[in-house]
């Protein structure tokens, strides 16, 4: 069984021992469909992808997509999600009212989501990325499995954040109930929407490879 | 079966021109997440073969498995006509009633400053799962039938697999659920025949998904292309 075979292989080896990969042989992996080519090039003969050139950690556009993310998160929070009018009467909640509302009328499990997807998902990724980018170059007290499932954890958490827009739009588009009750969107949907494209965007760019260098003994 | 390169010392001292010399890259494979080199065992229909270090899976072929997510995305799109057109929700208050279908979530932001958004939300849980079932219907549709690969299939699947992050319909189904009790002290709501609609759509849409394996899709199109 081939998958028996791999596990022994895997274990036979000392822990932390190199492994061989791709870049150590002197070959080109393709990043899409782990296709190995020689290292001169350009594009993958099976999927057409271009294929990376050198020791490119890509961590320039992490670095950019997690700032931009970032800064579009402040507005998100601090500007009204979500413009109320009952019975002629305007209310303007934030993100964190929000919760506080639902929590407050005795829907905890709602606003526990709202707060995980909100608030917890969109700062654990801040620090997530921003500890994975800066493992590259420095040693770190996480070893590389541990870091490559954060990845992967990051990489499958961030889009669940998008939650709240769905959630303003859905209301706004119901409750237009004239003088009864009227609900628009906020500033800050469009600025919490952008925050989740713009990590997303960031985590994506970062290059799983790159958490397994140090393992390979190959410095970036 | 060889599944792991031997001996990581032994193809080291190798010259690795030897290696293109010797043709056997396509039998290779890197991981894509750890770069991990390893020769690809025949895996047989059913098994997965995954990354020794980081488990990726490298491999899991299955009978019929194209065929299936032809399938799949193909009632995924019959659904999504259905989820889009059909009201999702209905609310009655103070004698009021609204429907609102999906296309109604979206042309609430039409006007105003709101314009961007409308066209995101459109794009996240319509646009987007439309264009991957496409995408995947044209490339795999050929590859369950024993044909050649379509034109430009190669390209077709890259851009499949990367809108993949992006189609957030489940996501979406969430927020209807956070709706619900957002609404509940305002207004009396009720399901509408899209919500189920959509609901069936991403349960078709997790299955497809559970069945696809991106590096056994990339080899078969490589080798009906030759």
């Amino acid at each position: 069984m081939p998958v028996d075979d791999m596990e022994d292989a895997g274990t036979a080896r000392a822990v932390g021992a190199p492994m061989m990969t791709a870049r150590s042989a002197g070959l080109l992996a393709c990043p899409n469909c782990g296709r190995v080519h020689d290292a001169k090039t350009r594009s993958c003969a099976r999927c057409g992808m271009q294929l990376p050139s050198g020791s490119d950690a890509n961590l320039q556009r992490v670095w950019a997509w997690l700032a931009a993310g970032l800064i579009v998160y402040v507005p998100a929070n601090l500007y009204p999600m979500l413009l109320t009018t009952t019975l002629g009467r305007a209310t303007e909640t934030t993100i964190l009212q929000g919760v506080a509302d639902l929590a407050h009328h005795g829907s905890y499990g709602v606003a526990f989501v709202v707060f995980l997807a909100s608030i917890v998902i969109p700062v654990t990724k801040f620090i997530a990325i921003s500890y994975l980018a800066l493992s590259v170059q420095r040693s770190t007290i996480l070893r590389a499995p541990q870091r490559h499932r954060l990845h992967r954890f990051v990489e499958f958490i961030g889009r669940w954040s998008m939650i709240d827009v769905f959630v303003v739009a859905i209301l706004a588009s119901l409750v237009q109930l004239d003088f009864a009750a009227t609900i628009n969107p906020g500033i800050a949907a469009i600025s919490f929407a952008l925050s989740v494209v713009f990590t997303m965007l960031s985590a994506q760019s970062f290059n799983p490879k790159s958490i397994w260098l140090d393992q390979d003994g190959v410095k970036p | 079966m060889g599944a792991q390169l031997a001996n990581a010392e032994n193809l080291r001292a190798q010259p690795p021109p030897a290696f293109a010399a010797s043709g056997a890259m396509a039998d290779l494979v890197a991981c894509p997440t750890c770069d991990a080199l390893f020769r690809m065992p025949n895996a047989a229909s059913g098994q997965r073969v995954r990354c020794t270090r980081c488990h990726t899976v490298l491999a899991a072929p299955r009978d019929g498995a194209m065929t299936l997510i032809v399938m799949l995305a193909a009632t995924s799109l019959i659904l999504m006509l259905a989820a889009v057109l059909f009201p999702f929700l209905e609310l009655t208050a103070a004698g009021l009633t609204r429907k609102s279908s999906v296309l109604d979530v979206i042309l609430v932001f039409v006007d105003g400053p709101f314009v961007g958004l409308a066209v995101l939300v459109a794009a996240l849980i319509i646009l987007l799962p439309v264009a991957r079932f496409v995408t995947l219907i044209y490339v795999l549709a050929p590859m369950a039938f024993g044909w050649a690969p379509a034109r430009h299939a190669t390209a077709m699947f890259r851009l499949a697999e990367r809108i993949k992050p992006w189609a957030m319909a489940e996501i979406f189904i969430m927020g209807v659920a956070v709706a619900l009790v957002k609404v509940a002290g305002l207004a009396h709501l009720s399901l509408g025949p899209a919500f189920w609609a959509f609901v069936a759509l991403v349960l078709i849409t997790a299955t497809k998904d559970n069945f696809m394996c991106r590096l056994t899709i990339w080899k078969t199109l490589e080798q009906r292309a030759q």
